[in-house]
């Protein structure tokens, strides 16, 4: 008649509970260096912000008390990203229409799949040996060894897998009548592609690519032999040639440096590159919220 | 006749049309081709270049320690063993960790709005730059963790792993550190394999009188098995990779250690360390490591991809 009862003692509720805490325990060790991670670099790097941070020149390091600026990085950064952009979408998307419009589930579109996913695990740094033997040593760009246009392109092989996989994907989401509505009203394949499906896929493939590029721009091992470092502005279309830094680099090279102040130029640029990634991801995590909840209606 | 006239001026246009329709199709068909041409030419040109070092030193380059360029000397055992160590031990500590705080969320302990905001936070963080979680692991977390060294170092220096006097950075400082790394994709990873369980299944064994946690462990683990396995490989082929968190806060030293305590190596910190200025059968050499570190990583991958394809779920 007990047996109808929760018995609070017995062997099966009282080992639920053990390994209910032990879960929460398991939460709690994963969350908490993860809380103490996040507020840290921000309330550290955000005591270094001053307006000088994003005009000047850093110093180079010794034993200078005043490390100067980053904007160097910071508009390396932004036109080392740029150039991947550039590289990656266009190819990105054109391959994702391929798979997702064209192909025909047969071995080379599965193929290329598999090789996407591959592509994907490949560790950036060999990224960026492969584009130093391809681009830097051979000085294949116009004579020029290290340099932004060489950092881009390494960054472009981590952002294709990402490009071709949401294109991809936002395009197979796409419904099916919407293409024979279109083909069916005599519409050509690119003209259906390139007016219905591709737009009604427009959000789920610009937040997949945004997502990439913010992913892409906080890379720094496919750089560090790429596009190296700089100390100085960034003036004009030449510079792509030359070495160029970015907010990644700086990072790396100025945490390793004995200064103080180079540090916490380190601990700025930081605060700068983790707030804007981390807004991109929360501005896209809340607009595909919002998508999915007016799909539902 | 008119009529037909303007069919047939009608049939012209489209037969412009129909050619950029095919230009259209064949340009999609290149640009996905470039894919496969990146992957393979990754692969030809780290194999070309290592090729010198390849001939020279042969699999010896697996198993020796020294790194000596001005003696000619190459083999990257520390590295390759700094590699794998850190990399199987940092997912040792994962999984646990990763596999529980995934069981926690999927399961219905808090409300389902906490359950959201610790999931997505932990995804979020995934986001951040490993070179960031680096400049953190040097200034944070080695004060933090140093005293704990030491003490590890007195009460258990007996044992090979901790026989050396913890001095700065060191190999337990880079296996932390890839867990926090590792922690967000494991997490993430379990948690949508969890959530893949059709409720049948679990309701199923609620029905014939079993315990949350015997439905967890018996019915739904195994179910969401292959996802969690494929979770991991994929973290395992990222913690191997992973170059800047752990090249800045592992101490970089080719002197080979079974000590955690003491400073190491991995193969993409000495690709990152010596890349830049390495010149002459240097240069092979490095690109021999990094032909490892590829094959390793590539291996990894395929074989989760394999998992994900022979073991995913059929309900």
């Amino acid at each position: 008649m007990n047996s109808l009862f929760y018995q609070k003692n017995s062997s099966r509720n009282i080992g639920d509970k053990v390994f209910t805490s032990l879960s929460l325990i398991c939460v709690v060790i994963a969350i908490l260096p993860l809380i103490f991670l996040v507020t840290y670099i921000l309330i550290k790097g955000g005591a270094q912000i001053t307006p000088e941070l994003f005009t000047l020149e850093p110093n180079p390091p010794g034993d200078d008390l005043d490390a100067g600026g980053i904007n160097p990085a910071l508009i390396g950064t932004l036109i080392i990203t740029t150039i991947a952009s550039i590289i990656a979408i266009p190819v990105g998307v054109g391959g994702g229409i391929y798979l997702a419009e064209y192909s025909k589930g047969g071995p080379f579109s599965r193929f290329i799949r598999f090789g996407v996913n591959v592509l994907a695990g490949v560790p950036s740094i060999i990224a960026g040996v492969f584009i130093y033997s391809l681009v830097v040593s051979t000085k294949i760009l116009f004579g020029s060894m290290y340099s932004g246009l060489a950092g881009g392109m390494a960054l472009s092989i981590l952002m294709l897998p990402t490009v071709i996989k949401t294109t991809d994907e936002g395009l197979k989401l796409v419904p099916n009548e919407l293409r024979y509505a279109s083909l069916g009203v005599g519409a050509s394949m690119y003209t259906t592609i390139l007016k219905i499906t591709l737009p009604s896929a427009f959000r789920s493939i610009a937040t997949g690519v945004v997502l990439g590029i913010a992913r892409a721009a906080g890379e720094t091992a496919p750089l560090i032999f790429t596009a190296l470092f700089s100390y100085y502005y960034i003036t004009g279309f030449g510079d792509l040639f030359y070495e160029m830094g970015s907010l990644a680099v700086l990072i790396y090279n100025f945490a390793l440096e004995p200064y103080d102040a180079q540090n916490k130029l380190a601990w700025a640029a930081s605060f700068i590159l983790v707030l804007s990634i981390l807004s991109v991801n929360i501005f896209s995590r809340i607009l595909a919220a919002f998508t999915e909840k007016t799909k539902r209606v | 006749m008119e009529e037909k006239l303007a069919l047939f001026k009608n049939r012209k246009r489209f037969g412009i049309e129909k050619n950029i329709d095919i230009i259209f199709k064949n340009t999609a068909l290149v640009l996905s081709s470039f894919v496969a041409i990146i992957l393979l030419g990754i692969v030809l040109v780290v194999f070309f270049q290592s090729f010198e070092s390849f001939s020279r030193y042969g699999l010896k380059f697996l198993v020796t320690s020294e790194w000596n360029p001005v003696k000619d000397e190459y083999g990257a055992f520390t590295a390759i063993y700094g590699t794998l160590l850190t990399s199987f031990l940092s997912l040792l500590i994962t999984i646990p960790l990763g596999v529980g705080t995934a069981i926690f969320i999927t399961e219905d302990f808090v409300p389902k709005l906490f359950r959201e905001i610790i999931g997505s936070f932990v995804e979020l963080l995934a986001a951040i730059p490993s070179v960031v979680l680096g400049l953190w692991a040097i200034f944070v977390m080695e004060p933090f963790f140093r005293a704990f060294f030491v003490f590890l170092h007195n009460f258990f220096g007996w044992f090979p792993l901790f026989s050396t006097e913890p001095t700065g950075r060191n190999s337990l400082l880079a296996i932390l550190i890839l867990v926090v790394m590792l922690l967000p994709i494991v997490t993430s990873i379990a948690r949508d394999s969890l959530n893949q369980v059709p409720k049948k299944l679990r309701n199923a064994s609620y029905g014939i009188g079993a315990s949350r946690w015997k439905t967890i462990f018996s019915v739904i683990l195994p179910a969401a098995l292959s996802g969690i396995m494929a979770g991991v490989l994929l973290a395992l082929g990222r913690a191997m990779g992973e170059t800047m968190a752990v090249t800045m806060i592992i101490g970089n030293s080719n002197a080979f250690s079974w000590s955690l305590l003491s400073p190491g190596y991995t193969i993409a910190s000495m690709l990152a360390n010596q890349f830049g200025e390495a010149d002459g059968s240097q240069v092979s050499s490095l690109f021999y490591a990094a032909f490892v570190l590829m094959i390793l990583s590539l291996v990894v991958n395929i074989f989760a991809q394999w998992l994900v394809k022979k073991f995913s779920l059929k309900y």
